[in-house]
C-alpha cells in the first residue's frame, strides 16, 4: 500500500518547464509515476513531449486539478518563488506538495508551512529527495533504479544517506522511501513517517536516518517507545561535527550541548531502537530484525 | 551568517531599535581618540562571533582615554574561544537600572516562531532556564499573524517587562522578519536611569537562504577572520568547513559527509588521526567542481591523505569517476596525495572501470565505505 503516494497518485509538477523540472520529470515519468501536468505561470496550453508521453502544461495548479484531478504536486520552482508557489498548490486544494527546492529562506518555509496545515495539507521538504513508492511512484530526485518494491519503510533527513540506504537493503526492497530533509523547518516529520509506516501493512519495518541538530530525533524516539511496534533501526550522522559549525543542511548545527548526536543516539537506544555505528552496521542490524522475524 | 555586536546594533538602529552605536576601532592607537569623542567612562568590548566575551576577559570598563588605549591593547588579539579578536567596540558606560533577557528564535520543534523573555538578564539564559525557570517567559509566535499590538502586549505582560516596552518589542520583530534573521538576541535589554529601554548588546543570525534578497547584507561578511581555506571555497562555490585533522573528505550530500567523517574518525582512532574538513560537492559532481574540492583540500598543509566517498544517485558512478580522472589531470603536480575513492549505486562496475583503466599511481579504490575509511585512515598515518 505503501504511505503519502502510491499508484493512484496523480502528479502535477511545478517548474516542469525548466531545465530540473524536465529532466526530472522524465525520470519520474520513467519510474512509473502518473504525471498528469505541469504548471508554469504563463504557459498554460503548451504542452512538453517525454518519451512516451505529451505532457500538458497548466497556467495555475487550480487549472491543473480541474483539468487533472492532480493529488500531489513536486516543486522545482527556484527558491524566491517557492513560497508562492506552496500557497498555489495549497490554495488549490492538492494534498500532498514535495517540495524539492534548496535554498528557500526560513521564514518563506515557516509562512507556507502556517497555511499549509491551516488548510490541512501535508509538505515534504524544502531541500529534500522526496518520496518514493518503488513499483508505484516516485515524487521527487530519489534514482528509482537503486531499489524495488519490499517491505521495509524509510524515513531520512538526508538524500545521499537514504540512497545509501536503499542500496545496502536493495534485496529486501522498500514500501517507501521518503526524505524529508535537513532545513531548520520541515513540513513532514520523522513522527509523521513514523505514525504512516506503523499504520501501513505493507510495512514490516522501518529504517530511521537522523543527523546533528534540534531536537527531532528524540521526540521520534518518545513516539517509537509509545506508539510503534514494528521493529525500527537507526542511523545518526555527525557524531565528530564541532559545536557551532554548519555540515551543509541549514538545521544540521551541534549548539551547545543540544543537538549532539550522542544524545540522539541515547535517546533512540532508551526506546529500544537499535542504532548502526556506520550505515553498513545498520543495514546488517535491520537484516537481523528481518531475519529473527522470519524464523519466528 | 552571524553577526557581532556592533553589526547586530547597526541593524537594530535601522529598524529603530534604541542602541548607542559606539565607535568600532582595529588599532589600540584610535582608542584614546574615539574614548575622548564618546566622553566620560566607556566600555572596550572585542568583537567575536562567540558567547562569554566577558568571563574571558573582553569586555572591560575604561575610566580615562588612556585607560581605554590600554584595555584595547590588551584585548585586541587575544583569543577567545578559537576566535582572534580583530576589532573592539567602545561605548559609553550605561547607567543601568535594570537588566533583561530578549530573544526572537525560529523555533524548530513547532514550526513557527518563538519569544522568550525575561527580567533576569545579563546572564546566561540557560543557567536561569535550569535554576528558575518561572523567571523565563516563553511566547509562541505564529508565522500567519506574526507580532501585532496584541502579541507585543502580551509578551511584554509575560516577561513582566515595564510599561511601554512594547514599542522595542515590535521594533526587534521589525529586525527578526524584515532582515530576514533566525536569531535575534539582546542580553542584556537595559532599563536606564531614566526608565528608557536600550540593547546594549545584540546578537543575530542572517538566514543565508534570504542572501538575494539582502544585498546590504553582504557589507557584513568578516573576511578577515574566516579561515582562509574557507573563504576560498566559499567563493568557489563549495560546501567547506575546515577541522583540525589529516584525512581530506570529498563527498556528495551533507548527511553522507556527516556520516564519512564520522567513519574515518572511528577508523583513525587507532591511527591517531581525524577528518581534516567537511566538503560537500553536491548531486552533480563534475570534473570541474571534483578539481576544486581536491583543490582545496591539497592546499591544507595538515593534509595527509584524502578520502573521495561518492554515492552515485543522479549523477552515476561513471560521471564521477571520469571527474576524478580529469580533476586530477587539471591538478598536475598539485595532486600529491593519496586519493582513497569509493564508489557505490549507479554504474558502479563502469565507474570502478574508468578508475582502474586510468591506473593513476595515486589512486585506490575500495569498494566499501567502511573498508575505504580504514585505508584513507592508514595512509594518513603512514605519509
Amino acid at each position: 500500500m505503501a504511505i503519502f503516494l502510491t499508484e493512484k497518485s496523480r502528479v502535477v509538477v511545478q517548474g516542469m518547464t525548466g531545465a530540473e523540472g524536465q529532466k526530472h520529470t522524465s525520470r519520474m515519468l520513467a519510474a512509473g509515476t502518473d504525471i498528469v501536468g505541469g504548471v508554469t505561470p504563463g504557459k498554460g496550453g503548451q504542452s512538453v513531449d517525454f518519451a512516451k508521453r505529451s505532457i500538458p502544461v497548466y497556467g495555475s495548479c487550480a487549472d491543473a486539478v480541474a483539468a487533472t484531478g492532480a493529488d500531489v504536486s513536486v516543486v522545482f520552482v527556484p527558491p524566491k518563488f517557492t513560497k508562492g508557489a506552496v500557497i498555489e498548490a495549497v490554495d488549490a486544494g492538492i494534498p500532498l506538495v514535495v517540495v524539492i527546492t534548496e535554498g528557500v529562506p526560513v521564514h518563506d518555509t515557516a509562512a507556507f508551512f502556517a497555511h499549509a496545515e491551516a488548510a490541512g495539507v501535508r509538505v515534504i521538504g524544502p531541500n529534500c529527495p522526496g518520496i518514493i513508492s518503488p513499483g508505484q511512484a516516485n515524487a521527487g530526485i530519489i534514482p528509482a533504479d537503486i531499489a524495488g518494491p519490499g517491505r521495509i519503510g524509510l524515513v531520512s533527513k538526508s538524500g545521499t544517506l537514504t540512497y545509501q540506504m536503499m542500496y545496502e537493503l536493495r534485496d529486501f526492497g522498500f514500501s517507501t522511501a521518503i526524505g524529508i530533509g535537513g532545513d531548520p523547518i520541515i513540513g513532514t516529520t520523522h513522527i509523521d513517517a513514523l505514525r504512516a509506516f506503523q499504520d501501513d501493512p505493507d510495512t514490516d519495518a522501518i529504517v530511521m536516518i537522523g543527523e546533528i541538530g534540534g531536537d527531532a530525533e528524540e521526540r521520534a524516539a518518545a513516539f517509537i517507545a509509545e506508539h510503534v511496534t514494528k521493529p525500527v533501526v537507526g542511523y545518526v550522522a555527525g557524531f565528530t561535527a564541532p559545536e557551532g559549525k554548519t555540515m551543509g543542511h541549514a538545521g544540521a548545527i551541534v549548539s551547545g550541548s543540544s543537538g549532539t548526536a550522542a544524545a540522539k543516539q541515547q535517546a533512540l537506544e532508551a526506546a529500544g531502537v537499535k542504532v548502526g555505528k556506520t550505515p553498513t552496521e545498520t543495514a546488517e542490524l535491520l537484516r537481523a530484525v528481518l531475519h529473527a522475524e522470519v524464523a519466528v | 551568517m552571524d553577526l557581532m555586536e556592533y553589526q547586530a546594533k547597526e541593524l537594530f538602529a535601522r529598524h529603530g531599535v534604541p542602541v548607542t552605536l559606539g565607535r568600532v576601532i582595529e588599532d589600540p592607537a584610535d582608542a584614546a581618540s574615539a574614548a575622548a569623542e564618546l566622553g566620560g567612562r566607556v566600555v572596550v568590548k572585542a568583537q567575536v562571533k562567540t558567547g562569554g566575551r566577558g568571563k574571558a576577559g573582553g569586555v572591560k570598563l575604561a575610566a580615562s582615554a588612556e585607560e581605554a588605549t590600554a584595555r584595547a591593547g590588551e584585548i585586541l588579539g587575544m583569543d577567545i574561544k578559537g576566535h582572534t579578536v580583530h576589532r573592539v567596540l567602545l561605548a559609553p558606560a550605561a547607567a543601568i537600572a535594570e537588566e533583561y533577557y530578549f530573544s526572537f528564535l525560529v523555533d524548530r520543534t513547532n514550526r513557527e516562531y518563538l519569544c522568550i523573555a525575561s527580567t533576569e538578564g545579563g546572564v546566561e539564559i540557560e543557567e536561569v532556564a535550569h535554576s528558575n525557570p518561572d523567571a523565563i517567559a516563553k511566547i509562541s509566535i505564529d508565522p500567519a499573524t506574526g507580532v501585532d499590538d496584541a502579541k507585543a502586549a502580551e509578551i511584554v505582560a509575560a516577561a513582566g517587562f515595564p510599561a511601554g516596552a512594547e514599542d522595542v518589542v515590535r521594533k526587534l520583530w521589525d529586525v527578526f522578519v524584515a532582515e530576514d534573521a533566525t536569531l535575534v538576541e539582546v542580553n542584556p535589554l537595559v532599563k536606564l536611569a531614566d526608565g528608557s529601554l536600550e540593547a546594549l548588546d545584540g546578537k543575530v543570525t542572517l538566514d543565508d537562504s534570504a542572501a538575494y534578497r539582502h544585498a546590504d547584507h553582504a557589507s557584513f561578511e568578516d573576511r578577515a577572520s574566516a579561515d582562509p581555506l574557507e573563504a576560498a571555497a566559499h567563493d568557489k562555490g563549495l560546501n567547506y568547513v575546515k577541522l583540525d585533522g589529516q584525512v581530506g573528505i570529498i563527498g556528495n550530500g551533507a548527511g553522507l559527509v556527516m556520516s564519512t567523517l564520522d567513519v574515518v574518525a572511528y577508523a583513525g582512532e587507532q591511527y591517531g588521526v581525524k577528518p581534516a574538513n567537511f566538503l560537500d560537492i553536491g548531486g552533480g559532481a563534475s570534473a570541474e567542481v571534483m578539481a576544486n574540492g581536491l583543490g582545496i583540500i591539497l592546499g591544507d598543509a595538515q593534509v595527509r591523505s584524502v578520502f573521495v566517498n561518492v554515492f552515485g544517485g543522479i549523477t552515476a558512478c561513471d560521471a564521477v569517476s571520469n571527474g576524478i580522472v580529469q580533476a586530477l589531470a587539471l591538478l598536475g603536480k598539485q595532486a600529491d596525495k593519496p586519493l582513497v575513492v569509493r564508489l557505490d549505486g549507479n554504474n558502479v562496475a563502469e565507474g570502478r572501470r574508468i578508475l582502474a583503466q586510468a591506473n593513476h599511481p595515486l589512486v585506490t579504490v575500495v569498494d566499501t565505505m567502511d573498508g575505504a575509511a580504514a585505508r584513507a585512515a592508514e595512509l594518513a598515518a603512514q605519509n
